[in-house]
């Protein structure tokens, strides 16, 4: 169900913790499982628990809690977009805007060729370079304005 | 990187640099460049001279060091709380878990001098017995995350982490570990919780973390800043590092200042610095118009009209007398085209969407709040709404197990009190009386 590759980075972040404490890799593990595979389906979740050693409701409670893991299918690109006060103040909305102008997409949606998703994010600890969005968890883009969104989606296209 | 990715920010040489204090340097982040600020010598120091812990805890107490995660509570006071003698791993946390609005101050120590805050969780848990460590970083800031396990590796290969330290018996291992979108992580216990792999609920306390912490074991949890001024405090002594600070709020203090002001970014200061100086620093209110309100320590600190944090300094007894409080440092301005009334609805939405749904009127009580300032804001508001509101949040404030109840409360009473005409005014009008956003 996971790569080879997936298996030896889970097994990396297993030797954080004692050994009998393998729910605690959880976290880790499930963010590896969806880098390969783009989100958590109720089978990879279910993998990820039984390769752990822990039921599987409790690899699921921890994915459903956390808002950075998909339990649904989403884009190639998953663009995640700061809304919260600081990206607020300095104008995150134009930034919305145009990206949903753009990709013809609102919030929780997926362009029809699956390459873009668009999501609101809550505070990402970036404040100082609002405004921002986040892609694929992973790169985050900072001092956005309408050209630099173009740049990106040019790049990514 | 290509050019539209974070580029450094602006300085100032008003700035004290402590915990930042490799910038300037061309790969601050570098072992390299901590080393030739003397990075890890009151480690290596401490650890071949075999300096006693309460040695190393009197420093930390005459140093004025409080909890720079918001809380305040001295750091040294909270090191004297750790079990001496215990059959077993006692563990060490750090707290790299920034999600309160306006908060980025951990993420410029993670990702300019991460072995300054290396060095520091090792002299803790050299002087606390830990055995085992971890740096519990924020999810969104993944590049930063990778910064700082890139940092463990050199520390390992180069001695200063891991078995046998200096060719004594001490020995610390240090693991960095991350959260992945929960803003109720950055409350000790529910980061504790989510360490072992389970969701982010907040533990009744007592017991707390230094009885009862990481997988049952007396665990001392502290913020990023805090751990990272420690060697500069072993190094200089703890009267130096509170001489930097005014009596009270000793040290230096990394502000993160966003909004509306010319230059956002993390300043760090000397706690005490005028407000306005500070302003200054970030290059005042940007487009050049007037201030309106601050958020002087995220939101979970009482927002201040212009007027009353003016006069004001920056430091905990400082902004306390001036009717709010320090945080985490976290500053954020408003310039005079901010509705105070749709500002408060996105804070609201943001408190209902963390809250754990583990305790009943946080749970329901910050959707309650949403949902008023929400109709207000969607022209349905009533007059008794404000009322309210102020009457909701009362009740949510001092009944929950975290302080998650008290941050949502916080920002509802304090702009009601002191932008109630301008409440008042949206309800009665169905629109806001300030003209908003000026093209």
């Amino acid at each position: 169900m996971l790569s080879q590759e997936s298996l030896a980075k889970i097994d990396r972040e297993l030797t954080k913790y004692p050994a009998d404490r393998r729910q605690a890799a959880v976290m880790s593990a499930l963010r590896i499982a969806q880098d390969e595979k783009g989100w958590l389906s109720k089978e990879t979740v279910a993998y990820v628990a039984e390769y752990l050693g822990i039921p599987p409701i409790a690899a699921l409670e921890v994915a459903s809690f956390y808002n950075m893991y998909e339990l649904e299918p989403v884009g190639q690109y998953k663009i995640t977009v700061c809304t919260n006060i600081s990206c607020m103040l300095r104008d995150s909305d134009v930034i919305v805007d145009h990206l949903q102008e753009r990709l013809g997409i609102g919030f929780n949606e997926t362009t029809p060729d699956g390459k873009f998703t668009l999501k609101e994010g809550e505070c990402m600890g970036c404040c100082g370079g609002a405004p921002l969005f986040h892609i694929n968890n992973k790169r985050m883009c900072e001092f956005l304005t309408k050209e630099k969104v173009d740049a990106i989606l040019e790049e990514l296209k | 990187m290509a050019a539209f990715d974070t580029p450094v920010q602006h300085r100032s040489d008003k700035e004290t640099l402590v915990c930042l204090r490799t910038l300037g340097q061309p790969d601050p982040a570098s072992l390299q460049a901590y080393l030739n600020v003397g990075g890890y010598k009151q480690l290596q120091r401490l650890v071949q001279d075999k300096v006693k812990a309460t040695d190393v805890i009197t420093q930390v107490k005459l140093s004025g060091l409080r909890g720079r995660g918001g809380a305040g509570f001295p750091t040294g006071l909270k090191w004297s709380f750790m079990p001496r003698y215990y059959d077993g791993t006692k563990y060490l946390v750090c707290n790299t878990d920034e999600g309160e609005p306006g908060t980025f101050k951990d993420r410029d120590i993670i990702r300019y001098n991460p072995h300054q805050l290396i060095e520091g969780m090792a002299i803790a848990a050299y002087t606390l017995g830990a055995r085992v460590g971890y740096n519990y970083i924020h999810g969104e800031i993944w590049q930063d995350y990778e910064i700082f396990e890139r940092a463990l590796d050199e520390a390992r290969a180069a001695g200063f982490i891991g078995e046998n330290l200096f060719g004594t018996t001490f020995s610390f291992d240090l693991f960095a570990v991350h959260g992945y979108g929960a803003y109720i992580c950055g409350e000790e216990t529910a980061l504790i919780e989510s360490i072992e792999g389970k969701k982010g609920q907040p533990r009744f306390k007592p017991p707390f973390p230094a009885s009862y912490g990481v997988f049952g074991k007396p665990t001392n949890v502290n913020n990023t800043e805090s751990y990272t001024s420690i060697p500069w405090i072993l190094e200089h002594g703890g009267d130096a590092f509170q001489a930097l600070g005014v009596p009270n709020s000793g040290g230096t203090k990394l502000f993160s200042v966003s909004g509306h002001v010319e230059r956002p970014g993390n300043y760090e200061v000397r706690m005490g610095m005028p407000f306005t100086e500070l302003l200054d620093i970030a290059g005042g209110v940007w487009k050049g118009r007037q201030l309106k309100a601050v958020i002087p320590g995220g939101p979970s600190t009482a927002v201040m009209p212009a007027a009353a944090i003016m006069g004001a300094t920056m430091d905990y007894d400082g902004l306390s007398k001036a009717g709010s409080s320090l945080g985490a440092g976290s500053m954020i301005v408003m310039d005079e085209t901010t509705c105070m009334v749709k500002t408060l609805k996105r804070l609201s939405y943001f408190f209902y969407e963390e809250s754990c749904g583990q305790c009943t009127p946080c749970r329901e009580g910050t959707g309650w709040l949403y949902r008023v300032v929400k109709r207000i804001v969607e022209g349905e508001g009533r007059m008794g709404d404000l009322d309210l509101l102020t009457d909701v949040s009362s009740n949510i404030s001092g009944r929950t197990i975290c302080a998650l109840g008290d941050a949502a409360a916080t920002p509802v009473l304090s702009f009601i009190k002191h932008f109630r005409p301008e409440f008042e005014y949206y309800i009665q009008h169905g629109k806001s009386m300030v003209t908003g956003k000026a093209e």
